[in-house]
């Protein structure tokens, strides 16, 4: 027999502690997608209990179900249009006037509706009483108290869910919202025009779409629109009668009249059933903030929290970075001695193990700078980085939380730009995605190493911090150029809940920060697959390359030669004779190497571009790897090592490739304007992947390309030709 | 005498006149419960001296300096009111 399917939808503000109970009743089985169609995170989860199937989802948290933000879009259009069985608003006890705003509009929305009253556990040490009967009175639903992160009522919420979800109760008509006499009058007089001239094709119920055409909302309109055709330019015709009405009346537009109203009800409530004693402690978040957002310590503890990321992130890394780095040549090489020399053997160890082993190695970093991320979002921290730093990134044109996926960027771009997601106004959110991969990946450091660890070993530090100054410098220019010209417009408003300091609890942020890597892996793994397939490829082929001389001839030759020679010479000058000769040898495979790579698909297309890499100070073997680098760029490195260096595994690599790089002819000069190039042209295929998510756009996708590397040529030029000038080499 | 929120010192509460402004940010000041009639305390400015701090209705929400300046208030003396108190 079937289970019985229930579908229950959590709401609540941010910061409400939904997502705490969310994952306490779904735990590990979350599947975390998206809403179709934006780009807003949808999470839900399964389970099986009471003998049925429960589907929980988790509603993007939204302070109101007003359509200014994706957010609040989403999730009204969830209730309304999907109809779940029941849905429960979590509301933050301590904050119960605020939270009792989405609350009122969910319940103006007529569907089955729970509120559970969480964290009443610090709203009872804040001396709040709340008096659950009186709420359950007065607005005709059920009242539940949790205490989400000690996991208390959550099973009592969800039987009352599935009571209220089985039950054949009609959804109260009565006791909900009640505005003032004369609103109502408009009120009603809209709905019975509603009712009579829409034939009975009205999407939603008729009082609330009767509000919502009062308050001018659009979307409303637009399904009215849709669904009822000759008819819907009249009712919107009414509807401006209306509003015009309530605005020659009261001197003030509808929606604002109803959110005053709306608070007026909520007040009333309040009194009712909120009791706050008089006796006070001690605010320990609020102490603790004194000092943390303080006037001359701010800055220095947020700077210190960021660097402790990032040496978190990369000097910690590095330890599980190299056990699985010998992890996988292990394994590479268990393969090698497994398989004859094939082509199918290249494919499988150049191509897909050393592709996907160069992502996989970077998932300690990013389990650790999303363990840390989490921990900043958890702990309330998040938000006073963003009260921080907002004049600062005012002045750019953004938001203050638009330093956030800034910040992340120096991680990966990836989830930076999937942390856009945060920034309600869509020009900012646009302006951040294209500023974000100029802060300078973690993915483009190995390759800062190498350049100025070669060519600047005195001060490689020095260069490379200068690399990633010099990003930000670009971004903040570039963020003010596009906001003069191509994204003019008013600032999203800056009004931010700054919620109490709390402990986080470890079991959400570990589900935290897995979900995020196991989708940023997800997408990486994919796409560098496919990538380092198509690389190999074009490096691999064509098989049959006419050498500028006999290479394996002269090599057969060299080695019988030499055998000759030793067997005939006396014992003390073998070695030295051995050694010689092998020199020669390896000479000439290093040759026959460079000659494969400059004859195969991807020399010719470095040989093609070559030209205009030229006056940039990048030869063709730069131009090869910039090429590969747009599959991931840490490939930039290994093109480089095959380009330059000898191929020879057994010494260090790094070693063998600075000094490759030495004797190449490459300058200082020149290995600055290459590291420039590779801080600002075209991100990695997985962030170019995202770029096209996030702003939903292909123009904003080729014009960040285009951009970002006309950018990154200009500044190569500038320094190569403007260094040459100044007699720098 | 009403003033402008944003001419209020850190550790001043009043009480909100009327909140001007346009379209969203007034819609949004409003939904976040900065309506007339409700007592705000200013808490901190930041370090660079915006956003602001405020306590409402018992939490804690930051403004932009220039978005505070749509909302006028009349000050209130201040005693006993320190933002812990609810409503």
């Amino acid at each position: 027999m079937d289970r019985e399917k229930i579908r229950i939808a959590l709401a609540g503000n941010p910061n409400s502690g939904k997502t705490t109970i969310f994952n306490n009743i779904t735990g590990t089985r979350q599947k975390v997608g998206n809403w179709p169609g934006v780009t807003v995170e949808k999470k839900e989860g399964t389970i099986y209990k009471y003998g049925r199937e429960l589907k929980i989802i988790d509603l993007p948290g939204t302070y109101s179900l007003t359509p200014f933000s994706i957010e609040e879009i989403v999730a009204r259009d969830f209730i309304l249009e999907e109809h779940p069985d029941v849905v429960i608003d979590i509301i933050d006890a301590s904050n119960l006037e605020r939270s009792l705003y989405l609350a009122t509009q969910i319940r103006e929305l007529d569907c089955k509706v729970i509120f559970a009253l969480n964290m009443h556990d610090i709203a009872r040490s804040r001396g709040i009483k709340i008096d659950a009967e009186k709420l359950t009175q007065l607005l005709n639903l059920p009242v539940l108290f949790t205490v989400g992160n000690r996991n208390e009522g959550v099973e009592d919420l969800l039987q009352k869910a599935i009571e209220v979800a089985e039950s054949d109760n009609q959804i109260p008509q009565t006791r909900r919202v009640k505005y003032s006499k004369d609103i109502e009058k408009c009120i009603h007089n809209f709905k019975e025009f509603l009712e009579s001239n829409a034939d009975g094709n009205l999407p939603y119920n008729a009082r609330w779409t009767a509000i919502k055409l009062l308050e001018d909302d659009k979307i409303v309109k637009r399904r009215i629109l849709q669904k009822l055709g000759v008819n819907g330019p009249k009712i919107l015709e009414e509807a401006k009668t209306h509003r015009s009405h309530i605005m020659s009346f009261f001197d003030e537009e509808p929606e604002i009249i109803l959110t005053d109203e709306r608070y007026g009800f909520i007040a009333g409530i309040v009194k009712e059933v909120m009791t706050t004693s008089r006796h006070r402690r001690v605010d320990i978040s609020r102490n603790v903030d004194l000092v943390l957002t303080n006037r001359f310590l701010g800055f220095p503890i947020f700077f210190f929290f960021i660097w402790a990321m990032f040496q978190l992130t990369f000097s910690v890394g590095a330890y599980p970075m190299e056990w699985i780095d010998s992890g996988i040549n292990a394994f590479s090489g268990f393969l090698a001695g497994l398989l004859p020399p094939n082509l199918f053997r290249d494919l499988l160890l150049d191509g897909i193990v050393a592709g996907v082993g160069s992502v996989i190695i970077f998932l300690p970093n990013i389990l650790i700078l999303f363990f840390c991320i989490a921990l900043f979002e958890d702990t309330g921290y998040m938000s006073r980085a963003a009260f921080l730093m907002d004049k600062v990134m005012h002045l750019i044109g953004l938001h203050g939380k638009s330093f956030i996926p800034m910040l992340m960027g120096f991680g990966c771009s990836v989830p930076a730009i999937m942390a856009t997601r945060t920034l309600e106004n869509e020009k900012d959110r646009i302006l951040t995605i294209l500023i974000t991969p100029f802060m300078s990946c973690s993915a483009r450091l190995p390759i800062y190493i190498i350049l100025a660890g070669t060519f600047f070993p005195e001060n490689a530090g020095t260069v490379i911090f200068s690399i990633y100054i010099a990003g930000i410098v670009l971004a903040v220019i570039t963020g003010k150029l596009f906001r003069t010209t191509l994204l003019r417009g008013t600032d999203a408003p800056f009004v931010m809940e700054l919620p109490p300091y709390r402990i986080p609890m470890v079991k959400s942020l570990l589900i935290h920060m897995w979900d995020r890597s196991k989708m940023f892996l997800k997408k990486m793994g994919g796409i560098i697959l496919v990538g380092s397939v198509v690389v190999w490829g074009l490096s691999a082929f064509p098989r049959n390359i006419e050498y500028s001389q006999n290479y394996a001839q002269k090599i057969h030759q060299e080695k019988k030669a030499m055998e000759t020679l030793i067997e005939a010479a006396p014992n003390e000058e073998a070695a030295e004779l051995k050694h010689k000769h092998q020199a020669i040898i390896e000479k000439l495979e290093h040759e026959q190497q460079i000659e494969t790579t400059e004859k195969s698909y991807m020399g010719r297309i470095g040989k093609t571009l070559a030209p205009v890499f030229e006056p940039a100070g990048i030869d063709w073997r730069g131009s090869v790897a910039l090429l590969t680098g747009f599959v991931a760029k840490e490939i930039v490195v290994s093109t480089l090592g095959v380009l330059y260096a000898t191929g020879d595994t057994n010494e260090n690599d790094a070693e063998v490739l600075k000094n490759a790089l030495k004797k190449s002819g490459m300058t200082p000069l020149m290995a600055l304007s290459l590291m420039f190039f590779v801080l600002l042209y075209v991100p990695c295929l997985a962030t170019v992947a995202t770029i096209r998510r996030e702003t939903g756009s292909w123009q904003w996708t080729v014009f960040s390309i285009v951009y970002s590397t006309s950018l990154a040529w200009l500044m190569a030029f500038v320094i190569y030709q403007g260094g040459g000038l100044f007699g720098l080499v | 005498m009403p003033l402008l929120l944003s001419e209020m010192r850190e550790g001043q509460s009043g009480i909100i006149v009327r909140v001007g402004g346009k379209g969203p940010l007034r819609r949004r000041l409003l939904e976040m419960g900065l309506v007339k009639g409700t007592e705000i305390y200013v808490e901190k400015y930041a370090p660079l001296m915006d956003p602001l701090e405020l306590i409402v209705k018992g939490y804690h929400v930051s403004l932009r300096v220039e978005e505070a300046s749509q909302v006028i208030v009349e000050k209130i003396k201040q005693e006993v009111f320190d933002g812990s108190r609810e409503n």
